[in-house]
């Protein structure tokens, strides 16, 4: 029995009963589902084993709404207990854990996964080219991805969920004050998934940089691969400190190692250092492809190219750049004196001119043009101001001296949330449905997609701008709750509120997923939106192979310029198309790196040792294994162009 | 449009809050430090309203004009590459602002870190120290010690040396100025005054687990005459704070305020690390030093009490 | 599966181009990686507790040997490259197990070094500073681990397929990993241990 208990969560609630009922009766229905219809081998043939780019995108599309509810669960319970002072609905330890995970969850398998989804569908397409550069590393890095989230969600229901915040501070973080396993799992399950990400960097650099189609210069290439581009080379400088620094977690959770205790040489500002020097960039890995996607959706509505393209090239370098310089902005208050302080704060306030300029290049890519305002549009056209509000608090919490006041507070809140969610999860809504109907061969319905911008826009402001205030009265960010003589109440009534439409927002569109899979029609044409690059080129669905012909491209508008002046795009002939093979590889390696992760967490080290070994063997497997793919005859393809990209 | 009268509100309700009745605490400071920073805010605050409202402006302006529904049915846009003058333009306005927002920063980050300006008194030391989830407050000078609440004399400069039990805490008092971390491993100096007496609310800002919600703490600014009395009441009521008390003190939870005679600083002295590169010795003589004026004191004190 | 002769074979096909590139990329993340470890030990050189200091356990006679172990062994596999590229499949397969028996020697001599600083009182635990010193050479001896697992398969697959694009591709990519920790081997020395010493 002593061997069961450490699986038990430590403080037992309601919500945990009824989430592991619900686990259970969810995975039953899915397995008696699969079974009753005959999908097992449908499943494993056409998703576990695929290493088409274009279908782990869609896994990655999946996981990431998945998550993105798991984390607006946890945002709605926040509000609700902060919403009155005084509130006894979650108790501390229960509110702890449960801000903590929404962090990770929200950042690591939300807005990460998202931005995989769309970078691994649309990049293959938008750059011509039939599949990323290591297919096979492609759907391992997804079934990585997939095992750090599952580990992180099971902590919910096995040995209790992190709660130290998602920055996970030591010496809190480490054993003296945080016993649970819970930490262990942030540990593990952001260190599998964060392998997966740094080899979906080093595939896409690869891709990019080898693998466009004929005639395209760097210069040439749309915005969205420009963005994939300096993010992958982001994600593979940054994420090795991830690894290192929780590498040193594990170890000081673990092997009771010095890296971050208070005694024997430790050094608790070595994590909050090494974490912030991955953490900041990380916010740019989340920006700088939605910057992408802002820009292809505003060109493409306003019915113009995209304006000073050099200089949104340029300034997203700069970004990049700038993003390694900045991280001591994240502990100003740490104390290390008015000069290191000052430093920091001139090249945080600095990131404001480059995202200026391309502010400014997006307002005048809508100068002259011709706006039409469709769902995607509105949410570029939405994130524009709201986002400026946001980053200009931003260079206010840049100013080392004021910052010092809105440190920790639900100003600092307020900023990145205002930041985050206009920045990223508006572009990913808005990617989500400009790029559906190439993922699935219908359209999203506009109506409702509308309703649902509103509904989130205005409660996005009305969330988060009495945040502000609240924080600039004094009110603290991570408290389960407060006295009603501080008088934050009103201000956390009126964000709960928002919150509520927020979460409305958000049903609205997956009644919109719902409502278009039954009702929207099938047969629209392969470029709906009268869009601009190549991936509007293609069929709708797309072919397994993207592309019958690689195309030849002159300018960065390849597509638009077809269009409007008839330069040819496909001038070859048709030849035999090399595919990869499927791999049930990365799907096995997946499950063994989750238990490989459990193993870990729970110091249960035989385990631990045979799952190594099993990954070796995996290792090895590949290295003997000789798969030489297969050809697409000519005549297949010819029947596959001819039906319009459909199958048989 | 919608998002033009939301904003609207938006702004008007900031405004309102800003200048309204009850001042927030943060722009409502009591010392010279919370000013300095209060002032940063509000420049901060109408340098970026000036941004927001010009990119607001051409924005509206922008969508409004260019929509497609306002336009004839074959306006086709133009193709522009760009413009080279204007790109440099909103390249070098941001560089100007930040430029000298920078200046601002950079002036009033050594204002703040400093003693503040025009105190010419000696620094009154008081090494507070956060343990889960409290504060304990040891005035070495006047060797007592202080348990979730702070009594300071007005206009006189405070120097505040900040460290931890435990986890990483944020020693914050919003009116009198910013925060700074309390460490396990290393002491922080903060440097804070109140001219004005009253009442403060101060608190740890940074998230220590369970009871950092509560983790908080009564600040009462008095005139330098009132402090004096207050010392001599406490020392001639208190207990004298021992090691077994105080490592009761320690053990994780919420306790009310008390205070005691002596200070744990002898028993249980800070972490050997400055920021600011002194080395231990000077540490530990600085509170000899302390303790050293502090008998000289009593021993005055004795003497003008036999004389009375 | 189209072969460009112009070109050396590992170099051959469009896949063999991309994975050295790819590799390369790698090489970058593994630099970010070993940069930080790097950072963090000068960061805790001096935290040592109340455990020993470097210039305590750092001895002079098994780290020169494991020096001259690696890079005699960097030097043989560009050897085995330098066959390669001739043709000459045996001559490759001597110097890649000369390689790892080198490689191997030097984890033998690693391990070694390891005991004699937990015998002296500098174990994992000890302090920050022992802490971080273990896992920067850990680090880099797991790579030389994993290096040598993974040049007993291309070795087996010289054997078995003789010199292919494949396997010419797998061997020269398995070189760039081998300078690579040749390099890191370079920095430990001189950064770690000659200046600990001195």
């Amino acid at each position: 029995m002593d061997f069961l208990d450490r699986f038990a969560v430590p403080n037992p609630g309601p919500t945990i009963y009824a989430s592991m009922v619900a686990i259970a009766l969810t995975t039953i229905a899915i397995i008696i589902g699969l079974t009753y219809f005959k999908k097992w081998g449908y499943l494993w043939r056409e998703w576990l084993t695929t290493v088409d780019h274009k279908r782990i995108g869609i896994m990655y599309l999946i996981s990431a709404i998945l998550m993105l509810f798991r984390g607006g669960v946890d945002a709605i319970m926040m509000r609700a207990q902060t919403a009155v002072p005084d509130n006894t609905l979650l108790g501390a330890q229960e509110y702890n854990e449960i801000f903590t995970t929404h962090g990770v969850v929200m950042i690591i398998f939300m807005a990460m996964a998202f931005i995989m989804a769309l970078m691994n569908f649309v990049i293959p397409l938008q750059i011509g080219t039939r599949d990323v550069a290591f297919p096979r590393l492609n759907a391992l890095s997804y079934w990585l991805y997939f095992a750090g989230a599952m580990l992180f969600n099971i902590s919910f229901v096995v040995g209790g969920s992190p709660d130290s915040g998602w920055s996970s501070y030591f010496p809190l973080a480490g054993t003296d004050f945080s016993e649970s396993v819970g930490t262990n799992y942030y540990m593990i399950a952001l260190q599998i998934s964060g392998i997966g990400t740094l080899i979906t960097g080093i595939n896409f650099i690869t891709t990019i940089l080898k693998m466009r189609a004929p005639g395209m210069s760097l210069m040439k290439m749309p915005m969205f691969t420009w963005s994939a581009l300096i993010t992958n080379l982001i994600i593979v400088f940054a994420f090795p400190v991830l690894t290192v620094a929780l590498a040193m977690g594990t170890m000081d959770r673990l092997f009771a190692t010095n890296f971050f205790t208070t005694e024997n040489g430790g050094m608790d500002m070595l994590w909050a250092n090494l974490f912030w020097v991955w953490g900041h960039p990380e916010v740019y890995i989340l920006i700088l492809p939605a910057f992408g996607i802002y820009s292809e959706i505003i060109s493409t509505f306003a019915r113009r190219n995209l304006y000073g393209y050099k200089s949104m090239v340029y300034s997203m370098i700069a970004i990049s750049l700038l993003s390694f310089l900045v991280w001591v902005h994240h502990f100003f208050t740490m104390g290390q004196g008015a000069l290191v302080n000052s430093i920091f704060s001139i090249t945080t306030m600095a990131i404001a001119v480059p995202t200026g300029i391309k502010i400014f290049n997006w307002l005048f890519t809508l100068r002259k043009g011709s706006i039409v305002l469709t769902t995607p549009m509105l949410y570029s056209l939405g994130f524009i101001p709201i986002f400026t509000i946001g980053g200009v608090t931003g260079v206010m919490l840049g100013m080392a001296s004021a910052d010092y006041q809105y440190h920790n507070t639900m100003f600092l809140v307020a900023h990145f949330h205002l930041v985050i969610i206009p920045g990223v999860v508006f572009a990913m809504i808005a990617g989500l449905f400009y790029w559906w109907p190439k993922m699935f061969g219908f359209m999203l319905n506009e109506r409702l997609g509308k309703w649902s911008f509103w509904f989130i826009a205005i409660s996005v402001c009305l969330t988060f701008f009495p945040m502000f205030i609240s924080g600039l009265d004094g009110q603290a960010r991570r408290m389960y709750t407060y006295s009603e003589s501080t008088g934050f109440g009103v201000w956390n009534m009126i964000s709960f509120i928002g919150a509520i439409g927020l979460a409305i927002g958000f049903a609205l569109i997956v009644y919109n997923i719902y409502y278009s899979v039954r009702y929207s029609p099938r047969n629209i044409p392969a470029d709906p939106w009268n869009a601009r690059s190549l991936e509007w080129a293609t069929a709708t669905p797309v072919p397994d192979y993207n592309f019958a012909i690689l195309p030849e491209v002159k300018s960065t508008e390849a597509f638009w310029d077809s269009k409007i002046y008839g330069d040819k795009l496909f001038n070859k002939r048709i030849e035999p198309i090399h595919m990869p093979n499927n791999s049930g590889m990365p799907f096995i390696m997946g499950i063994i790196f989750f238990i490989w992760g459990f193993a870990f967490v729970f110091g249960l080290w035989i385990l631990l040792v045979l799952s190594t070994i099993g990954i070796g063997i995996c290792l090895a497997l590949r290295s003997y294994e000789k798969d030489e793919g297969y050809y697409i005859p000519v005549d297949e393809i010819e029947r596959v162009e001819k039906t319009g990209g459909k199958k048989k | 449009m919608k998002l033009k009268t939301s904003f609207l509100i938006g702004m008007f309700i900031v405004v309102m809050v800003l200048t309204g009745c009850e001042p927030l605490l943060v722009l409502d400071p009591k010392g010279p430090q919370g000013r300095t920073t209060a002032n940063v805010i509000m420049i901060s605050i109408w340098t970026m309203a000036i941004v927001v409202i010009v990119v607001f402006a051409m924005y509206f302006y922008i969508v409004r004009k260019y929509l497609a529904s306002r336009q004839s049915k074959d306006y086709v846009p133009p193709y522009i590459e760009g413009s080279v003058k204007l790109e440099i333009i909103w390249t070098a306005i941001p560089i100007l602002i930040v430029a000298f927002l920078s200046v601002v920063t950079v002036i009033s980050t050594y204002k703040v870190e400093s003693v503040p300006e025009g105190y010419e008194e000696e620094p009154l030391v008081i090494y507070a120290s956060s343990s889960n989830w409290k504060w304990h407050f040891s005035y070495p000078e006047q060797d007592i010690e202080t348990v979730n609440y702070l009594f300071i004399p007005t206009n006189r400069p405070i120097e505040f040396k900040l460290y931890s039990f435990g986890p990483i805490s944020s020693f914050w008092i919003p009116q009198l100025g910013g925060q700074k971390y309390a460490m396990a491993d290393m002491v922080n100096t903060l440097n804070l005054a109140a001219d004005v007496p009253g009442e403060y609310s101060g608190r740890n800002a940074n998230f220590t687990g369970e009871g950092f919600a509560q983790q908080t703490f009564n600040v009462t600014a008095m005139s330098p005459k009132e402090f004096d009395k207050w010392i001599r009441d406490i020392k001639s009521t208190a207990e004298t704070l021992t090691e077994e008390k105080f490592d009761e003190l320690l053990q994780p939870g919420h306790l009310g305020q008390s205070t005691y005679k002596g200070t744990h600083l002898e028993f249980s002295p800070p972490p050997e690390n400055h920021h600011s590169k002194e080395p231990l010795k000077d540490n530990q003589e600085e509170i000899k030093n302390q303790k050293i004026i502090k008998d000289d004191l009593s021993n005055d004190e004795d003497h003008s009490n036999m004389k009375h | 599966m189209k072969v460009d002769k112009s070109l050396p074979l590992e170099y051959g096909t469009e896949q063999n181009r991309l994975n050295i590139l790819g590799f390369w990329v790698f090489i970058g993340a593994e630099i970010a990686l070993f940069g930080t470890l790097f950072a963090s030990y000068f960061t805790l050189i001096n935290r040592t507790g109340n455990g020993p200091a470097g210039a305590e356990i750092f001895e002079i006679a098994p780290v020169m040997i494991e020096t001259i172990l690696l890079l005699t062994s960097s030097f043989t596999i560009g050897l085995a490259i330098h066959a390669m590229r001739m043709g000459k499949v045996k001559a490759t397969i001597t110097f890649f197990i000369i390689t790892l028996l080198l490689g191997l020697g030097f984890l033998g001599i690693e391990i070694y070094d390891f005991i004699v600083f937990i015998h002296e009182g500098a174990t994992l635990q000890t302090s920050g500073f022992t802490a971080i010193l273990f896992l920067i050479l850990g680090t880099h001896g797991a790579h030389v681990l994993v290096g040598i697992f993974w040049g007993i398969f291309i070795i087996s697959q010289l054997f078995k397929h003789g010199l292919t694009p494949r396997t010419n591709n797998k061997a020269f990519i398995f070189s760039l990993y081998w300078h690579f920790l040749d390099v890191v081997w370079i920095f430990i020395f001189s950064f770690i241990f000659m200046k600990g010493m001195l």
